[in-house]
């Protein structure tokens, strides 16, 4: 962002360069108007604000640094993120990339296991620990700053000499097998996995999902390889935040990581991406009480221009107290605890449009047609400017709790640099949210929302619905005893 | 941008130097009704986050009203007399009627003998029929949509065994208009749908407990644990209770229990004390004071046996074994934050180092205090088995590590490590509005001064190797001991494995 924050022109009449602003301090509504006491309080200006900016670095060899200097409190975070992830692991090797942090980071170094490293940083309240999610892994620290140093030597240890050593291969497989075995005891995430799988397909490998023979498939070789193949500087964008002088840190990180060799970029995997077979997928489970239910097909990428649009939208229909779901199927139905959802925006792929919620297994159909009379109801009958404003006052609002601290700052800057998204982006995202009208939400909620493309994924006990499955449409019974080891 | 001066080095001195920064940008007030006010100036960004905390948790239930805390703070989010109402004159004639109504059909429903049913379904319709009328006056959720609308972020609300508290954050330019709307919610509550919302919070019982296995598990064993005290009792309620209290139930709780005395409220961000306190006082003053409600009487009689409760279940096994220990006002608070701390910190701690690690029969393990602290409570340690063991095989395990506690000194590096972590921690708890607003609402509420937050880590200094045998001889017993075990039934571990 670039964020000279001063004060607001609708205050004083002069230019105005950051749009975003504007609204957060003089918001379509003012509560001045109204007739209730609460409207009657003055609201005044906001202070004005200056966000700190990271300074960006790029070295030679392609590692991109973002430096936030914070010096509230003596401390000092950072965190490599580094192209690559589960979605590019072998579907005959499911798991590879939950295992590969825990071994890397436990694994230790060549000169240090990962016991004694552990030794270490805890007598200094330090801590190193690797992570993945779908596109990338991780390799994050926090320490006091006089400890930085210390740490930085060992992480870059990490990054370039890792060993991996057989011991905590074999004690993290174990790990994932416990899990593995215990996947079927919750139903939440019984119901997250499996509608993920079946809305996304099972082929597709933003829903494998690691069995006991996978995790046993895989080798140090293979993890080593995985390591080689994606540690290049030019695959990693690098942030760190506390408290130090940006000039020395610069020079410190160069020394640390400038001479590593530049390597292959980490090429973007194609997906092909595929709505569920409609209709309605079932999963029995006899020790519950209540059902877990979740509606499903595509969702959208955030590179699309109607992502403002979708973000109003999710807002009004499945976002917070005052959404129709949370009103509607938990306030007035009295049918859920936790209702919500909406169309899912991913940085580089199509999301999921998911509802999902829990209610008594005794009113599982009725819970199903609340949420479908709440998708007819929005598709035909559309949203109301009301209902519109609210939701965009909602978000433009609380808009500044999206940067009120250096760490939020730099974790959106850093997954902006890391997608490719401009540095500005949550100056578009405002201006964009802003400019939505009720025909944009209807418009978009018509085009992304598709009745007959659902999937309804059910979990629950049969015998104490309300109605048969059956009532609903062509019903799949999914099996999901877990393979032997 | 200012810098709070934390010291890290452990000299005796640190916590008053701490607290001595701290008192620079801390005002506390107790306003002339009883109720303490902590305001901290944080100007980082122009928001700001609160906590208002209740001294008044499921503990200070009656059987028959058990969930009715936790039932009170969904309500806390209907509205008011102004806000969540079309018409108020009308809607507070018909939730009077939903009052009579219920209590008619009620008095009939529990008749042990006499009861007509044919009476009961009509005392039930016209209950139901006076619910459908009070309703048209509604405006759903309106207070939560102001809040929203305004730029709350983080709205949200907590009940446990001792507590409720109530928290978000805004924009700064909303200060007055949070003042106004946190006091009318405890001037002003309204209980209108309060029967709907009760099976909302039905539906989180079968979420938390009913449909989840370590939460039936934890309350079969805290039941167990506890023959007197209520800390044996689901924070959510029994489920009979939660089918039959009433709306009045709610009002009399909140009476007797929400009164300002027994509320502390800290706001922590951009604000200016000197202007923010005047504000505040104008708003919340205007609650009444009211006497402090009378101490819970009941306490946990010396337990004389070992108890042991094992669900046979469909999912995998879970280990857990509990010994009760004192509040935390006594001397040996520390030392069970320290012990919990070395059983249980990261991959250095003893409980993943022996189990995990070494043995690899169990996938986590852990030990801590719950389920409260404001009475004597338990110190637990609680393990997930690795694949292919039993529940069963993980307390010779665990005995084994609490023999050494209590038979062998901690080394140096132990102790040292341990007690560093524990500044370290507080510090990284210290690093957002909503963090503060907590920890420092706590400190106030538990001490009656926000500074304990720091001198609990000087406490934590002052341990030794002595002490924690001491208290590990004295607590972990035999006979102080409760065990709760699932252990996976036969056919359920048949069935829920594919053939090959």
């Amino acid at each position: 962002m670039t964020l000279p924050f001063s004060v607001p022109r609708c205050l004083r009449g002069e230019a105005f360069v950051l749009l975003f602003l504007f609204a957060l301090i003089c918001p379509a509504q003012q509560p001045t108007t109204g007739t209730k006491p609460w409207q009657k309080i003055p609201v005044p200006p906001l202070h004005t604000f200056h966000p700190r900016e990271p300074l960006r670095v790029e070295l030679p060899n392609g590692l991109v640094i973002l430096l936030m200097e914070d010096h509230e409190l003596p401390l000092i975070d950072g965190a490599l993120r580094i192209r690559g992830g589960s979605r590019e692991e072998p579907a005959a090797k499911a798991g590879m990339l939950d295992l590969y942090p825990d071994a890397w980071r436990t694994g230790g170094t060549k000169a240090r296991t990962g016991d004694q490293m552990d030794d270490q940083l805890e007598m200094k309240a330090a801590r190193i620990e690797a992570g993945s999610s779908q596109d990338s892994t991780s390799l994050s620290w926090s320490s006091l700053k006089e400890d930085f140093d210390f740490v930085l030597d060992e992480v870059v240890d990490l990054l370039r000499h890792p060993e991996f050593r057989q011991e905590k291969i074999d004690l993290a497989k174990e790990q994932m097998a416990g899990a593995i075995a215990r996947r079927n005891d919750d139903v939440d995430e019984i119901l997250r996995r499996e509608s993920t799988r079946i809305a996304y397909g099972p082929d597709n490998p933003y829903s494998h999902v690691p069995e006991f023979s996978t995790v046993a498939a895989i080798t140090r070789e293979d993890l080593l390889a995985w390591h080689q193949r994606t540690v290049s500087p030019n695959n990693i964008v690098l942030g760190v935040s506390g408290d130090f002088d940006p000039k020395i840190m610069e020079q410190k990180l160069r020394a640390a990581f400038g001479g590593m060799p530049k390597g292959k970029p980490f090429p973007k995997t194609e997906i092909t991406f595929r709505d569920p077979a409609p209709g309605v997928y079932f999963i029995e489970k006899e020790d519950v009480n209540q059902s877990g239910i979740a509606m499903l097909h595509l969702g959208i990428d955030r590179h699309n221009p109607d992502y403002f649009a979708i973000t109003v939208l999710n807002e009004l229909f499945g976002g917070g107290i005052s959404s129709r779901l949370f009103s509607n199927v938990r306030t007035k139905d009295a049918l859920a605890y936790s209702v919500g959802g909406g169309v899912g925006t991913a940085y580089d792929h199509l999301g999921l449009f998911r509802l999902s919620m829990s209610t008594r297994s005794g009113a599982t159909a009725k819970a199903i047609d609340a949420l479908n009379r709440e998708i007819a109801a929005l598709l035909k009958s559309g949203v109301t400017p009301v209902e519109v404003q609210t939701a965009k006052d909602s978000i433009l609002n609380s808009f500044i709790f999206a940067f009120d601290s250096s760490d939020k700052v730099l974790a959106e800057r850093m997954s902006y640099e890391f997608y490719g998204y401009p540095a500005n982006f949550l100056d578009q995202f405002r201006a964009g949210v802003e400019k939505v009208t009720a025909s944009d939400v209807d418009r978009v909620a018509r085009k992304y929302i598709h009745p007959d493309k659902i999937a309804v994924v059910v979990v629950g006990h049969a015998p104490d619905f309300d109605r048969p499955l059956a009532t609903l449409g062509k019903v799949k019974t999914i099996d999901i005893s877990i393979p032997k080891r | 941008m200012r810098k709070l001066i934390l010291f890290l080095t452990l000299a005796a001195t640190a916590a008053a130097q701490d607290i001595a920064s701290f008192e620079k940008r801390i005002t506390v007030k107790t306003l002339p009704n009883g109720l303490t006010i902590v305001l901290m100036e944080r100007p980082e960004a122009p928001v700001f986050s609160f906590m208002t905390h209740v001294d008044a948790g499921s503990a200070q239930e009656n059987v028959g009203n058990t969930g009715l805390a936790h039932m009170f703070e969904h309500m806390a989010f209907k509205g008011t007399d102004t806000i969540g109402t079309r018409d108020y004159a009308a809607e507070s004639v018909a939730l009077k009627k939903v009052d009579a109504t219920y209590a008619a059909y009620q008095a009939e429903n529990e008749k042990v003998t006499e009861r007509d049913p044919a009476r009961v379904a009509l005392l039930e319709k016209a209950w139901q029929q006076a619910i459908a009328e009070a309703d048209q006056y509604v405006v759903d959720n309106e207070f939560g949509q102001i809040i929203e609308s305004q730029g709350g972020e983080g709205l949200n609300a907590s009940t446990n065994l001792d507590e409720t508290s109530y928290n978000y954050s805004l924009p700064e330019n909303r200060f007055e208009l949070w003042a106004y709307l946190e006091s009318e919610r405890f001037l002003h509550p309204v209980m209108r749908q309060f029967y709907k919302e009760r099976d909302v919070v039905y539906e989180e019982r079968r979420s938390r407990t009913d449909s989840n296995p370590q939460g039936r598990l934890l309350e079969q064993f805290l039941s167990a644990a506890y023959t007197a005290h209520p800390y044996g009792r689901p924070v959510t309620g029994w489920p009979s209770d939660l089918k039959a209290f009433s709306a009045v139930d709610a009002m009399n709780f909140f009476h007797k229990y929400y009164v300002p005395s027994d509320i502390v409220i800290t706001v922590v961000g951009d604000i200016k004390p000197a202007q923010a306190m005047p504000v505040i006082e104008k708003y919340f003053n205007r609650i009444a004071p009211a006497p402090a409600p009378e101490p819970l009487r009941t306490k946990e009689p010396p337990q004389k046996a070992l108890r042991t409760v094992v669900l046979h279940e469909q999912s995998q096994p879970v280990y857990i074994e509990g010994y009760h220990r004192p509040d935390y006002t006594d001397p040996d608070d520390a030392v069970y934050d320290l012990l919990s701390d070395l059983m249980s910190k990261g991959r250095t701690s003893r409980l993943y180092r022996a189990l995990v690690r070494d043995r690899k029969i169990a996938l986590s393990a852990e030990g801590g205090s719950f389920p409260g602290n404001k009475y004597p409570n338990l110190f637990f340690f609680f393990a997930l088995p690795a694949e292919g063991h039993t529940a069963q095989e993980l307390a010779g395990p665990i005995h084994e590590e609490i023999e050494k506690l209590k038979t062998q000194d901690v080394t140096d590096d132990e102790l040292r490590s341990v007690k560093v972590r524990a500044r370290a921690d507080l510090v990284r708890g210290l690093a957002d509005n909503e963090g503060l607003a907590l920890q420092l609402c706590q400190a106030q509420a538990r001490y009656g001064d926000w500074r304990e937050l720091f001198r609990q880590i000087d406490r934590i200094e002052k341990v030794t190797k002595a002490d924690i045998r001491r208290v590990a001889n004295a607590t972990f017993t035999k006979d102080n001991r409760t065990v709760g075990m699932i252990e996976t039934s036969k056919e359920a571990a048949a069935k829920g494995e594919q053939k090959q």
